[in-house]
């Protein structure tokens, strides 16, 4: 009797998560229904006309898509010189040496911090050195939101990619230096390909992180609504467009701003799952 | 010429892992050329440890320290260095371990790819074939070169290893307890092939099987805690065992 009822209980708050999923996506379909009715699906996707003159009104989500996905992959590019030799440095050159853990702990400290300190620091900090060395005049743009970026997932990427790395067997290595490999050889052409797999998947999901991040990109990317021209120039992302208008607008625009959020949604999603689905993938070999 | 200097010679040799205990305490012995020599005794007793001494694996590990010498051809490895010994010492695994990206052909080659010597095609093709067959798999795995290592069954990846170590042409093939993860009949399969093998390769061998070191070795050591209690002929030390210690242990009175 008691374990029925416990059981219920669990089946009860077990059950509210994809309630509430389904209710989110729900929201979001119903919201943004008006905006794809409007203007088309394909053509609001591909449109780059953001205007709300009475009457006049025209969105399209194509601006805020570069925007994000250039920022997302100016971040990884950023990204993968520093965390891959952090990855390197605590899953195998200082594998359980007291340096490395406090390397991966200042490295997880950094995933702690608040976007918002992010933004602040971009913000106050690196954007005068733009200014300074003449990148750019205004200082903020899609460059600056993907310094900072690239900052915010090295954690992630880092961290992860070390696990995979520690987790190559030792029968492994050993095989190789028996054979007469140098260290350099033996991380090069047995541990990378070996957890290859499992340090791309988690580059995979420090995309997902850096895709939805909203506050520091909104800080620093600028806020200009035009495709961005080259990666000195501002623009917008899809998370930062949504932030900077929501508390003004009201019907099409909202709409459309909503539409912009189901579309995002639908990418990260999809760049978790094929993330997550490579790291069982990988943890399983 | 040969015969006078041994291939392989243990003098005082110790290993410790900690300042105050020895893992291996003040081996010393002459392996012989050309034949199998078995390294017995319980766990723990240094056996393995002894044998990783011979390719510089302790090396790789920085608390390990390894005293005395060790003569390979009468040169002292402990002052080589290491990866100029890992390339004349050849070592096959407890558990079989082909690299896991790699296929079957690229296994086979993997010391000649680690070590960054380039092969023509045919010179590939010849080592290759040459080194599966003499580990008597060319046959079974011909047609399927191309396949991933990990693909073959337990014992088929061990002989592939013995493969991709032989391919080097090592002067000493060391081997840990390389059946201990396979059934009877793929262990039966490699005591075969290391019976045929000795013939061009001298093997030294760690096994807690006594029936396998009486099988295939013509010298057993017998280790216990560290010490080398008894070094000679296996047929002599089976029947004859000079040591209370090896007879208690081969009587299986400790183990």
């Amino acid at each position: 009797m008691n374990d029925k009822l416990y059981r219920t209980i669990l089946f009860i708050a077990a059950l509210t998560i994809p309630i509430v999923c389904g209710g989110v996506v729900y929201a979001l379909i119903t919201d943004a229904y008006d905006a794809f009715e409007h203007f088309g699906f394909f053509r609001f996707l591909t449109s780059s006309e953001w205007s709300y003159t009475e009457g006049a009104e025209q969105y399209g989500a194509l601006p805020f898509i570069t925007g994000t996905l250039l920022t997302t992959l100016l971040a990884l590019l950023f990204c993968i010189p520093f965390s891959l030799p952090v990855a390197f440095f605590v899953g195998e050159y200082f594998k359980g040496s007291r340096v490395a853990s406090i390397l991966s702990t200042v490295t997880d400290l950094l995933a702690g911090i608040p976007s918002i300190i992010y933004g602040l620091w971009g913000f106050y900090t690196l954007r005068p050195v733009i200014i300074t060395l003449n990148i750019s005049p205004q200082g903020s743009g899609i460059l600056t939101a993907s310094l900072v970026l690239a900052i915010m997932i090295v954690p992630y990427a880092a961290s992860l990619s070390a696990e995979f790395i520690k987790m190559v067997p030792n029968d492994l290595k050993e095989s190789a230096y028996s054979l007469g490999a140098t260290r350099a050889e033996v991380v090069r052409k047995i541990i990378f390909p070996v957890a290859g797999s499992g340090i791309f998947s988690s580059y995979i999901l420090a995309i997902g992180r850096a895709l939805g991040e909203t506050m520091t990109v909104t800080m620093l990317i600028g806020n200009t609504n035009n495709i961005p021209t080259s990666i000195t120039s501002t623009g917008n992302s899809m998370a930062s467009i949504i932030a900077n208008q929501f508390g003004e607008a009201d019907g099409l625009r909202l709409s459309s701003l909503i539409a912009i959020g189901l579309i995002l949604f639908l990418i990260t999603a999809v760049i978790n799952m094929i993330g997550k689905m490579m790291i069982k993938r990988a943890r399983i070999s | 010429m040969e015969s006078i200097i041994p291939i392989l010679e243990f003098k005082k040799t110790c290993v410790s892992y900690t300042k105050q205990t020895m893992a291996v305490k003040y081996v010393s012995a002459a392996i012989e050329r050309n034949t199998i020599t078995a390294i017995m005794g319980p766990s723990g007793c240094g056996k393995s440890t002894l044998l990783r001494a011979v390719n510089l694996m302790h090396n790789l590990y920085s608390n390990i320290r390894v005293d005395g010498e060790i003569l390979l051809n009468g040169e002292n490895i402990l002052l080589m260095e290491p990866i100029d010994v890992r390339r004349r010492v050849g070592m096959v695994f407890q558990r079989p371990a082909p690299f896991p990206t790699m296929s079957i052909y690229d296994n086979v080659l993997a010391g000649f790819a680690l070590n960054g010597i380039h092969l023509s095609k045919s010179k590939k093709d010849e080592i290759v074939e040459s080194n599966l067959k003499n580990v008597v798999l060319w046959d079974e795995v011909k047609d399927v070169l191309n396949k991933k290592g990990t693909f073959l069954s337990g014992g088929q990846q061990q002989r592939l290893c013995i493969a991709r170590a032989l391919a080097m042409k090592p002067d000493i093939l060391l081997m840990d307890e390389p059946t201990s993860a396979l059934d009877p009949i793929a262990t039966k399969r490699i005591e075969e092939l290391l019976l045929e093998l000795q013939k061009k390769v001298t093997i030294l061998v760690v096994t807690h099987n006594m029936g396998q070191a009486k099988r295939i070795s013509s010298r057993s050591m017998f280790m216990y805690l560290g010490e080398l209690v008894e070094y000679g002929d296996t047929e002599t030390m089976f029947s004859n065992p000079e040591h209370e210690r090896t007879k208690a242990y081969l009587i299986g009175k400790i183990g």
